[in-house]
């Protein structure tokens, strides 16, 4: 169908994709991985539009306009806490892009009166099925995750069942209309129920599982795009549909394994159904501190794991964790960041936080390779993180969160907790690590707290 | 078409092999610009658009959903690999100029 010059562009553009990935490896090369990944996409458009007889430019450049104008400022403008919610977006945008095609491809083979073959047939209902309900489904993800709507889980009884039978009358009709092209009343319906299912897929799961539903996302978007380039037999839109579908793949695996939620579990939608079952937790007392006491805690201190959360980044600390990390640092500290895979709000986020502030990247330590370093270490401070630490993960198998993979730092010789109060986290459960006796709480804001030790740190080094 | 079908799902099945195995390599301190990354390359998805759009005798729908289809695809290549630079910009080792 395409003219061969075209094809070998297209295979340029395929080979220039993978590379840009492959870069991807290294924060040393990821830069050249974009500069490939632009190239590449350069290459595709320009060699399509020259090879191919095309009408309408004034669609296709008012188009091009747009969505530049759109783009640039989203790009520049975006602060680093709002990269889940753009991601969301993009899903939702990649998604709706595929999906609209495959419907103007099916209206045009119904108006010309040629239907197309069965093969191609169902890879626009597919796509089209996959396209419109990652439309919605991002939609209702970024609505979550900018706090538009609820994050709360919102759930009613007989959700999956109701969930399980929308799905199965879109399949339904998905498959009446790869037998029988021509019923184009059946589409919209189709397209309907899709959209639909799409919103009622997201609403029921809450805010702690966003990294695994954007992951999740992501891969069905790719997915849509690469059935996408069956249904126009094109293989370069296969390759990369087939690149994105499978790192999204990749990242919801990692993202289940980090929360301990088997695959099956996160593709029905059957989770974020954690509640909060033991609001009766009897008093136990803690051991709470001063900003001074922890200065003089950090100071003395030879090694220093600081364990971020989500929590820190809604109080705007990153910078002042910076300034901690210097004024440690200089004094001959040895001062690592334990990221857990689910810190953050999408995979990958806290270490997109922290080197924001300028903290470098080898300092970032992913959890597997720093676990066994707590126990050596002399001070663990947690800030604005809850589950990821909480011991009964290891320990308790009555716990809802009990097989959970969790930074141990309950082995560190101490551990400081900054924390607004002793309310519990996302999951509602209490956490043993603060009740232990070398734990230090230390109640404030974390923003404010930090900025209060890095202050007492200074006054200490003249006095 | 069986020719076709079969080469399609060929390529499919390796580049989803390559794409495992490249991605599995990905550093995990770059997941989220892989993910925005990855976005942008998948919404290579605009040429298929600009094929419906700029389609001879193409009717006013195919016009309209290609023409939303294009700005929705063009919007997420700037944003996608802009906002992955300027990630990847932040990302920086020590002893690096600040």
């Amino acid at each position: 169908m395409n003219p061969p010059a075209v094809d070998y562009l297209y295979i340029v553009s395929a080979a220039l994709f993978i590379l840009s990935l492959k870069w991807m490896n290294s924060p040393d090369t990821a830069r050249r991985g974009v500069f490939a990944g632009e190239i590449g996409m350069l290459l595709a458009i320009t060699g399509t539009l020259a090879a191919h007889q095309v009408f309408n430019w004034q669609w296709i450049l008012a188009a091009f306009l747009i969505g530049s104008a759109v783009g640039v400022p989203i790009a520049y403008i975006m602060p680093m806490t709002a990269v889940p919610q753009r991601t969301a977006m993009s899903h939702a945008c990649g998604a709706l892009a595929a999906a609209l095609v495959g419907t103007a491809e099916y209206y045009r083979s119904v108006r010309i009166h040629a239907p197309l073959p069965a093969f191609e047939m169902v890879a626009l209902v597919v796509e089209t099925l996959l396209g419109f309900l990652t439309f919605t489904g991002s939609l209702m993800a970024m609505g979550k995750l900018q706090e538009i709507l609820p994050s709360r889980p919102l759930t009613y009884r007989g959700q999956n069942v109701i969930n399980l039978a929308l799905f199965t009358v879109a399949a339904v009709l998905g498959v009446r209309l790869i037998l029988v092209p021509a019923d184009a009343w059946i589409f919209p319906v189709f397209a309907g129920l899709a959209l639909l299912f799409g919103v009622l897929l997201i609403v029921p799961i809450g805010g702690a599982d966003m990294p695994t539903v954007i992951a999740l996302l992501n891969s069905y978007a790719g997915l849509s795009a690469c059935a996408m380039g069956f249904a126009l037999n094109n293989k370069l839109l296969v390759v990369a549909g087939a690149l994105d579908g499978s790192s999204g793949l990749i990242l919801s695996i990692i993202m289940c394994k980090a929360m301990n939620r088997s695959f099956t579990n996160v593709l029905f939608g059957a989770f974020g159904q954690i509640q909060a079952s033991q609001g009766a937790a009897e008093k136990r007392p803690v051991r709470s501190a001063s900003a001074e006491e922890a200065a003089s805690i950090l100071e003395s201190a030879s090694s220093v794991i600081v364990v971020p959360g989500y929590g820190l980044a809604v109080a705007q600390a990153q910078h002042k964790i910076r300034e901690l990390y210097d004024n440690l640092m200089k004094r001959g500290i040895d001062v690592k960041f334990a990221i857990h895979p689910v810190a953050g709000r999408m995979p990958g986020h806290m270490n997109v936080l922290l080197a924001e502030a300028d903290i470098p990247y080898d300092r970032l330590v992913e959890m597997e390779e720093i676990n066994s370093e707590f126990a050596q270490c002399d001070v663990a401070l947690v800030i604005g993180a809850n589950d990821v630490t909480n011991p009964k993960a290891r320990n308790d198998p009555s716990s809802p969160i009990y097989g959970m993979p969790i930074l141990d730092v309950d082995k560190a010789r101490t551990v400081m907790v900054i924390k607004r109060s002793m309310s519990p986290g996302f999951a509602g459960i209490d956490n043993d690590l603060y009740y232990m006796d070398r734990t230090l709480m230390l109640f404030g804001d974390a923003k404010m707290f930090v900025t209060e030790i890095v202050k007492e740190l200074p006054a200490r080094a003249a006095a | 078409m069986t020719g076709d079908l079969g080469v399609g799902l060929f390529v499919f099945m390796l580049a989803t092999f390559v794409g495992l195995e490249v991605i599995h390599k990905v550093s995990r301190l770059l997941h989220t610009p892989l993910m925005s990354m990855t976005n942008a390359i998948s919404a290579i998805s605009v040429v298929g658009a600009i094929l419906i759009t700029g389609a001879q005798g193409a009717t006013t729908l195919s016009k309209v959903l290609g023409f939303i289809a294009i700005t929705a695809a063009v919007t997420n290549i700037v944003s996608g690999f802009l906002i992955t630079d300027r990630m990847l910009k932040m990302f920086k080792k020590r002893g690096g100029a600040k």
